[in-house]
C-alpha cells in the first residue's frame, strides 16, 4: 500500500511539474512530514501487534537485543524500500539519469530512509515504555505532532521573543534537536536554495558552507537513528513480559 | 538442577515474590501451586528469563541463568495463554520454531497424535481456544530438553487430549526429565506430581509429596488440604 502510494505520488508529482528539480522541492515538504508519521504509526502498531510472537520468542534461546532489533530493522527496512522503490520507478521512467537532479533526488530519498528509521526507532521506544496501547499510541502520535508542527511554532516564538540578541547559534542548536528541521535544511543546502529557507538556512548555510555543513547533518541525522535503537536495547533488556 | 535464592521481585507497589529460595532436584514432576496472584507465573517466567528479578539468584545445573539466553535452548515451555501471531499458519509456526533451535523435533509426532493434521494449514487466528492450547502442547513437546515447564497445561484441552497430554507428562518423567506444573486443577496435580511446592503471597509454605501434606494437615483429599493452609495462614 505504501508503496503503491508512492508511486502514484511520484508520478504525478513529475506529469504535474514537468520538471525534475521543482518535483523533489515538493516532494520534499510531502517527504519530510509523511515519513516520520508513517514511520511512528508503523512502529507503534507493528510493535503492540505482535506482542504475542515477541513473548513466544521469548521464551527461545535468543538474545533479548537480537529479538527486538530484529523488529526494529524489519519495519524500518521494509518502510524504507516502500520509499525508495515506490518513488524511484516513476523518477527512472521520466528520465532521471539523464538530468542534473539525480543528486538532489537521491540525498531526498536518504533523508526519507533516515527518517523513517529515527521514528520507527522513537516509536519503539514510547510502545516499549507504555504497556497501555491507547496510551503508546497517544504519545506516539504526540511525539510526531511536536517534532512535525509545535517545535517549529515554539522556535519561531523564541525567535521573536529575543529578537534583540543574537541568535545564530541558538538557532542551529535548536534546528540540530529536530529530525524533521535538519533533514528540511539538509535537502535545501543541498538544492543550494537555502536562502528560501530564511533565517536558519542562512545561518546554516554561512557558518558551515554547504559541504560541510552537509556532513553536520549527516552526523547528526545518525546520531538520531543510533540514540533510539540504543534505547529500545537498554529498554528491552530491563522489561518483564 | 534449579537452585533458586533470596529471590525478589514486586511490579510497582505489589509485591509478588520476597525471599524465596527453592531448590528442585533432577528428574521428576513437581507441581507448584498456590491461588490467584500467588506469583506463581512470575517464578516461572523468571526462571525463564522473560521476567527480571529486582534481586537473587537462580542456577540451572549450577549455571547462573539471569542476563543469559542460550540456556533456554535446554528448556521447554507452555505458556499460561495460547497467544499466536494470528497471520501464521500452524504449520509455518512450527517449522520457525524447529528454525531457532537447531535440534531434532518430532513435531510431526506430536501433530498426528493430537489430531491437528487437518489444522496444518489454517491461520492461527481461525483455531479456537482447545485447538491452539493443542498446538502450543506440541510446540513444547517436540524436543528433548532435560527441564519441561508447564503453566497451567490442562486449559481448554478435551478429555481424550488430556489422557494424551497426561501419558506424555509420565513418559517424559520416565525419560528422566524434570517437570514443573502449575494448576488449579487438584486432581490433576494428584494424579502426575511427585512433589508439590505450594505458594502464598510470594513465600514458599509447604514443599513435600502429597501424602505428606495430607498428613501435616490431617485432611483426606488435596483440594481440602491446600484449603486447609490458606485458611490458617489468612486467620
Amino acid at each position: 500500500m505504501y508503496f503503491l502510494f508512492y508511486l502514484v505520488l511520484g508520478f504525478v508529482l513529475l506529469f504535474l511539474n514537468n520538471d525534475v528539480s521543482k518535483a523533489v522541492i515538493t516532494l520534499m515538504n510531502i517527504i519530510v512530514v509523511l515519513t516520520p508519521l508513517i514511520g511512528t504509526i508503523f512502529g507503534v502498531m507493528y510493535f503492540f501487534n505482535s506482542r504475542e510472537f515477541t513473548e513466544l520468542l521469548l521464551a527461545q534461546p535468543l538474545r533479548r537485543r537480537t529479538i527486538f532489533i530484529g523488529q526494529y530493522l524489519g519495519v524500518s527496512i521494509s518502510l524504507s524500500l516502500s520509499l525508495v522503490i515506490g518513488l524511484g520507478i516513476p523518477f527512472v521512467f521520466y528520465g532521471l539519469f539523464q538530468s542534473a537532479s539525480i543528486f538532489n533526488f537521491l540525498s531526498l530519498l536518504m533523508v526519507g530512509a533516515f527518517l523513517t528509521f529515527i521514528f520507527v526507532g522513537l516509536s519503539f521506544n514510547i510502545a516499549l515504555a507504555n504497556e497501555n496501547k491507547i496510551k503508546g499510541f497517544g504519545y506516539a502520535i504526540l511525539m510526531w505532532l511536536f517534532f512535525a508542527i509545535v517545535y517549529d511554532g515554539i522556535f519561531l516564538i523564541s525567535l521573536v521573543m529575543f529578537q534583540d540578541y543574537p541568535l545564530d547559534k541558538f538557532s542551529l542548536g535548536a534546528s540540530m534537536f529536530n529530525p524533521i528541521d535538519l533533514s528540511r535544511i539538509m535537502i535545501l543546502l543541498k538544492l543550494d536554495i537555502s536562502a528560501l529557507l530564511g533565517y536558519t538556512g542562512a545561518v546554516f548555510q554561512k557558518f558551515f558552507g554547504t559541504n560541510f555543513g552537509m556532513f553536520i547533518s549527516i552526523l547528526v541525522l545518525s546520531l538520531w537513528v543510533i540514540l533510539p535503537a540504543w534505547g529500545i536495547i537498554a529498554q528491552a533488556k530491563r522489561k518483564d513480559f | 538442577m534449579i537452585e533458586i535464592k533470596d529471590l525478589h521481585k514486586s511490579f510497582g507497589k505489589v509485591k509478588v515474590l520476597s525471599n524465596l529460595d527453592l531448590s528442585i532436584r533432577k528428574g521428576g514432576i513437581f507441581a507448584v501451586l498456590g491461588p490467584n496472584g500467588s506469583g506463581k507465573t512470575t517464578l516461572i517466567k523468571s526462571i525463564l528469563g522473560m521476567v527480571v528479578p529486582d534481586k537473587g539468584s537462580i542456577r540451572i545445573d549450577g549455571q547462573e541463568v539471569l542476563n543469559k539466553f542460550e540456556y533456554r535452548n535446554e528448556i521447554d515451555y507452555l505458556p499460561q495463554i495460547a497467544r499466536f501471531p494470528g497471520n501464521l499458519s500452524v504449520k509455518e509456526l512450527i517449522k520457525m520454531i524447529n528454525e531457532l533451535r537447531s535440534k531434532p523435533s518430532k513435531s510431526d509426532e506430536l501433530v498426528k497424535a493430537f489430531g491437528l493434521v487437518k489444522a496444518l494449514d489454517q491461520k492461527l487466528g481461525h483455531l479456537s481456544g482447545g485447538t491452539k492450547q493443542k498446538v502450543n502442547l506440541v510446540l513444547t513437546f517436540m524436543f528433548d530438553s532435560p527441564l519441561v515447564i508447564l503453566d497451567e497445561p490442562t486449559t481448554g484441552l478435551d478429555p481424550i487430549s488430556l489422557i494424551y497430554l497426561k501419558d506424555l507428562i509420565r513418559q517424559e518423567k520416565n525419560n528422566g526429565k524434570t517437570i514443573l506444573i502449575t494448576s488449579h486443577i487438584m486432581s490433576f496435580v494428584e494424579e502426575v506430581s511427585d512433589e508439590i511446592v505450594f505458594l502464598l503471597d510470594g513465600k514458599i509454605y509447604f514443599k513435600g509429596s502429597v501424602a505428606n501434606l495430607k498428613k501435616e494437615t490431617g485432611q483426606k483429599d488435596l483440594e481440602h488440604a491446600i484449603a486447609t493452609i490458606i485458611v490458617d495462614e489468612h486467620i
